[in-house]
């Protein structure tokens, strides 16, 4: 893809724009101008006809049959893990476990990883820059069984403090559960940093990577965290699907999350043994449809480049945080040295959901709300914000018309 | 849908200027109501005598639509009886979720907010503080969620 090597081609993305259907619709007889990203992305044409495709040819169960489809079903199905495998340059694929998505992802890990092991007064690490996703399981492990859960704190940038968190890490430390980056704040978190400091004392690590793997490359085994969690629709791929990237070792060590068809090697009334990795957690016919299109999303990024992504979102994340900043009364929320390209912001005197509904008005879709991290939004004392998040098929004329649609906002209710 | 039916005059002007925002002195009926999906919050606090709201003023925090539809409802309710309120509160509900309905002369500056029903994702930030006074009115203790 480079001319020469160290030089990246920027991208045309206007070519790029035409492989997503979707971004030619019209909203309220306006140009879509999609900026809600972090919450879903869209999908790319190979996506949804590799789904169709799947459907129209060569559907049937996978792991089953001995017939064409069945075989023709699972070879896609596995083709699909060894794909996310390099992806995330996971070292087998026994350590891919296909999942429903990001949330599914933690609560296996908080009940099949934490639950037989965790002690009362064992403690939790998380950080108070987490989704809720990354909270909940965590509480409901603690109630389980009497471990606590512990919050490294941030400061007024959504910065997390380095130094708390190695103070906070203790004897009874047993998980570190942190973001790979904040989908309220846009902070990029360095995880290789918190993870080598959980390592080093023999704790357990988990990554939860659903607004991290969309914008940057993300190499696991370089990272040296325990588990990684992903959603496939963040990813340009379809909704109720994702990966749960776990160590070999430490998967082997688990027993299965939830029982039924595809997890068991033998079954007798008095007797159950579980299936090998990843299959023990993969109870039940999976979204068979949902991993190949996972897959082709990724050969889809793949093929525009990681790093041209992250090179492009870098662009408009900086062009998106200038033009903001000459709206008068505009305040940006979360403001870290490291950001991924999402912005979040409060308009003086126009609520975050009026102006969801007038920028909606103009096309421009934005996520206004508390973005499932209450936390965040009590430290910033704003009970909502509004968050613009990019992908790499995104415009300086669609930040544009952001601006333009907070200027009409502004003079419709500031 | 042309948004100006939403953001009508008096909703904006009742949004930047909200009439009785505040807290009672002595209230005798208070309720909480909470819209979790965007974070709003109200408080209302009530002088009732017997079947008579004597006085009412609300605050919280929250979108101009729910602000307004707070402070519209604070002004209409005021010195009513209870039933009359009861009364009312079914014609604004039937004004938000009905698209076919006629609006009832009886709501007077309530019209203002017909524009909602336009909007379903915002008719929760219309109706939350009717049923925070609702709440109030039977003195439950819960606070109301729109969830």
């Amino acid at each position: 893809m480079a001319a020469e090597p160290g030089i990246l081609a920027p991208l045309d993305v206007e070519r790029i724009r035409r492989d997503f259907p979707i971004l030619s619709r019209q909203v309220r007889g306006r140009p879509l101008v999609y900026l809600d990203n972090g919450a879903s992305a869209q999908r790319p044409r190979a996506v949804i006809e590799a789904e169709r495709d799947y459907y129209e040819r060569h559907h049937s169960n996978v792991h089953r049959g001995v017939h064409t489809l069945s075989q023709e079903a699972t070879g896609l199905f596995e083709g699909a893990r060894e794909k996310l495998r390099r992806f995330i340059n996971a070292a087998s694929t026994k350590e891919i476990v296909f999942v429903r998505g990001t949330t599914e992802a933690i609560n296996l890990v908080s009940q099949a990883w934490g639950r037989p092991r965790l002690q009362p007064g064992d403690e939790i690490v998380i950080t108070w820059l987490e989704h809720h996703a990354n909270i909940v399981p965590w509480q409901q492990v603690c109630e389980q069984t009497g471990a606590r859960l512990r919050v490294v704190p941030i400061d007024r940038r959504g910065v997390v403090d380095l130094d708390a968190y190695r103070a906070m890490l203790g004897p009874r430390t047993r998980m570190v559960a942190v973001a790979h980056v904040s989908n309220a704040l846009g902070t990029v978190l360095p995880v290789r940093e918190i993870v080598a400091m959980a390592r080093e004392r023999g704790i357990a690590t988990l990554v939860d990577g659903a607004q991290a793997v969309p914008h940057q490359r993300v190499d696991v085994r370089d990272l040296g965290c325990d588990f990684y969690a992903f959603s496939g629709h963040k990813l340009f791929g379809p909704t109720g699907i994702g990966v749960l990237y776990g160590r070999e070792r430490v998967l082997e060590s688990m027993p299965p999350w939830q029982g039924g068809g595809d997890m068991i090697l033998t079954v007798s009334f008095e007797r159950t043994t579980y299936n090998t990795l990843p299959f023990r957690f993969e109870a039940g016919t999976p979204n068979i449809a949902g991993a190949i299109g996972l897959g082709v999303a990724v050969d889809y990024v793949e093929s525009v480049g990681m790093e041209r992504i992250a090179r492009h979102e870098h662009d408009l994340l900086d062009y998106a945080t200038s033009r903001l900043l000459t709206v008068p009364g505009l305040t940006i929320i979360g403001t870290a040295p490291e950001k991924a390209s999402l912005v979040s912001f409060v308009l003086d005197g126009v609520h975050p959901h009026d102006l969801g509904t007038i920028l909606d008005a103009e096309g421009v879709a934005i996520r206004t709300g508390h973005h499932c991290a209450m936390p965040v939004m009590d430290f910033f004392d704003v009970p909502a914000t509004a968050r613009a998040s990019f992908a790499f098929y995104n415009t300086h004329a669609e930040i544009d018309a952001l601006v333009r649609a907070l200027g009409i906002a502004r003079e419709m209710l500031g | 849908m042309d948004l100006a039916d939403l953001y009508r005059d008096v909703i904006v002007d009742h949004n930047k200027r909200p009439r009785n925002f505040g807290r009672l002195e002595h209230p005798n009926r208070t309720a909480e109501g909470h819209n979790p999906l965007c974070g709003d919050k109200l408080h209302i606090f009530l002088d009732v005598e017997g079947d008579l709201i004597r006085d009412i003023r609300f605050e919280g925090r929250g979108c101009a639509i729910s602000t307004a539809s707070a402070s519209l409802m604070s002004e209409a309710v005021k010195g009513r009886r209870v039933a009359d309120v009861q009364h009312l509160f079914a014609s604004v509900h039937d004004m938000l979720t009905r698209h076919d309905a006629p609006v009832p002369a009886e709501l007077g500056k309530l019209a203002a907010l017909s524009g909602v029903r336009e909007y379903p994702a915002r008719v929760k930030c219309a109706s939350l503080c009717w049923h925070t006074l609702n709440a109030a009115l039977a003195d439950e203790a819960a606070p109301v969620t729109t969830e």
